[in-house]
């Protein structure tokens, strides 16, 4: 385990068996003269969410991508549930990638198959599950979007909010512990958006999956940090969360490919920063 | 351009090491099997089929000057078996099977669909360069030896029935002038511009960038590519076999 994983805090006592799921330690990457992310350290740890904010191009996706593998840091340590990742190889990464799941912006559903192929590529590829368990995940997880009558139609034939849930389904079908969510809500209607947002949260509160959410949507964030999922008489409901659940969800503004900003929403809104409110106006 | 070169020779020893290991998609070959074989066989079969016409047309009237019209068979069968069959199915093949690798894979990479493969848990190389390079080199001989037959065919109906040449000395004069050389040559090109079409076509789509208008250019730089590598393999792989089988 890092040691870092209480110095990134600012030297926060971690909580006995509050293990981090995630730690980026002081990670740089530059395209050429193109400066993406300079000295980024974070901690995120099991059941909370990290949301990232920031204009277009500071970076925000890139972290998603770092986690992932998908791009290799310049300088840093990037740490996943313990394991150190930014050293790792493309094979030694797939190993890694059974713990994460990730929602691409627009959805990035493979075009020649099946709602459900694509919501059950993962167990169908990499699992010695029986095609009939895989499905039977594949149509529970797809009833947790709402989408359970789309089992057999092509993403062409689906909304760009569909795209979205599908997205969603694809990435938790597996159970990751944590879910990546890349501006899942960008473009969309404000009414299919808070559709997208309410699944972010059901994933966070019901499957309890550690989250990192990367947005310019400062609705959708809110409701993301300001609301939680409970399962009622008539099912999921969505009310208020609580204080500790509002600790559990904090921001992260990304300035030109540096951190200007770490806290929770009380403190983003409280904030008196120039380059914050005028974000938040 | 020489980084280029490099990731191309890597990505094709990488497919390579692939293909002897698991995890191995016969779904996924079976379907490009499909897709190149079968898909390309109106297009290869036309093209055999007149090029054969042609070339008896054109032959025909060349040979009469030296009184060798009997021979013309000999002319076609000779050509088509170790030239023009390979050469003109490779590019057929560069043009149709090339262009539409680069465009697929190009798509998947420009939204995200190759990321999110990654991401899955897949490795790209498997699940879509894999299948496709292997299904391309066994294909390419089927769909030459298609064309070499249609072509032969061709000659026929233009020799017999335009020539005047008596069918049983065309059939004659087709065998008379093949020896196992010139068949295994005819074999062993295709294997080699199969492989190269589809390895070209596969390298140019994981490397688009640029949104829609980046698959354009990748399609076109796909079949520019590997329509100038079939005329360039050929020679070098038709002066290899030169010096060793002949």
């Amino acid at each position: 385990m890092p040691e870092s994983a209480t110095d990134v805090r600012g030297g926060a006592v971690a909580p006995v068996g509050d293990q981090p799921m995630l730690v980026f330690k002081k990670v740089s990457l530059a395209f050429d003269d193109n400066v993406v992310l300079r000295d980024v350290s974070f901690t995120l740890r099991q059941g909370h969410t990290k949301l990232l904010l920031g204009a277009s191009g500071s970076g925000k996706s890139t972290i998603l991508k770092i986690t992932l593998g998908l791009l290799k840091p310049d300088a840093g340590e990037v740490w996943v549930r313990g394991v150190r990742v930014d050293e790792m190889t493309e094979a030694q990464m797939m190993g890694v990638r059974t713990d994460l799941g990730m929602v691409f912006q627009d959805g990035a559903l493979f075009d020649s198959l099946t709602v459900g192929e694509n919501v059950g590529f993962k167990l169908y590829e990499s699992t010695e599950q029986s095609l009939a368990a895989v499905r039977t995940r594949v149509e529970q997880v797809l009833e947790l979007v709402g989408l359970g009558e789309f089992i057999d139609r092509m993403p062409a034939e689906l909304s760009g909010g569909q795209r979205r849930r599908v997205a969603i389904a694809r990435a938790m079908a597996s159970k990751p512990r944590i879910l990546l969510y890349d501006e899942p809500t960008t473009g969309l209607d404000p009414i299919t958006a808070l559709s997208v947002d309410e699944e972010i949260v059901k994933m966070r509160d019901l499957e309890e999956v550690t989250s990192v959410l990367v947005t310019h949507q400062l609705r959708d964030a809110f409701f993301v940090t300001d609301f939680e999922a409970v399962r009622g008489a008539q099912g999921v409901e969505f009310r208020e969360a609580h204080e500790r659940k509002l600790d559990e969800a904090e921001f992260i503004m990304l300035k030109e490919g540096v951190v200007h900003f770490e806290g929770n929403s009380r403190e983003l809104r409280a904030s008196r920063d120039p380059y914050i409110t005028t974000f938040l106006s | 351009m020489v980084q280029e070169v490099q990731e191309y020779v890597q990505l094709c020893g990488t497919a390579i090491r692939f293909a002897f290991s698991r995890p191995f998609y016969r779904h996924d070959f079976v379907e490009q099997l499909d897709s190149i074989g079968m898909g390309s066989l109106t297009v290869v079969l036309l093209t055999g089929f007149f090029t054969g016409a042609v070339l008896a047309l054109q032959s025909g009237m060349t040979l009469d000057q030296f009184g060798a019209r009997p021979f013309v068979g000999r002319l076609i069968s000779a050509s088509m078996i170790k030239e023009l069959g390979p050469v003109l199915t490779g590019l057929m093949l560069a043009g149709r099977v090339g262009s539409g690798i680069a465009a697929e894979i190009g798509s998947m990479v420009v939204t995200d669909q190759v990321s999110a493969l990654r991401a899955l848990g897949t490795d790209p190389i498997r699940k879509l360069v894999v299948p496709r390079i292997l299904a391309g080199t066994l294909m390419a001989p089927v769909l030459t030896i298609v064309a070499d037959t249609v072509g032969i065919l061709g000659g026929w109906l233009i020799a017999v029935y335009q020539l005047r040449v008596a069918s049983s000395l065309y059939w004659k004069s087709v065998t008379e002038a093949l020896y196992i050389q010139d068949v295994w040559m005819g074999l062993l090109k295709p294997f080699v511009l199969g492989f190269v079409i589809v390895s070209i076509g596969c390298h140019v789509g994981l490397r688009t960038k640029g949104g829609t208008a980046g698959v354009g250019r990748a399609t076109t730089n796909a079949v520019v590519a590997s329509s100038v590598m079939v005329i360039a393999v050929d020679f070098f792989v038709t002066r290899l076999l030169f010096s060793l089988i002949y």
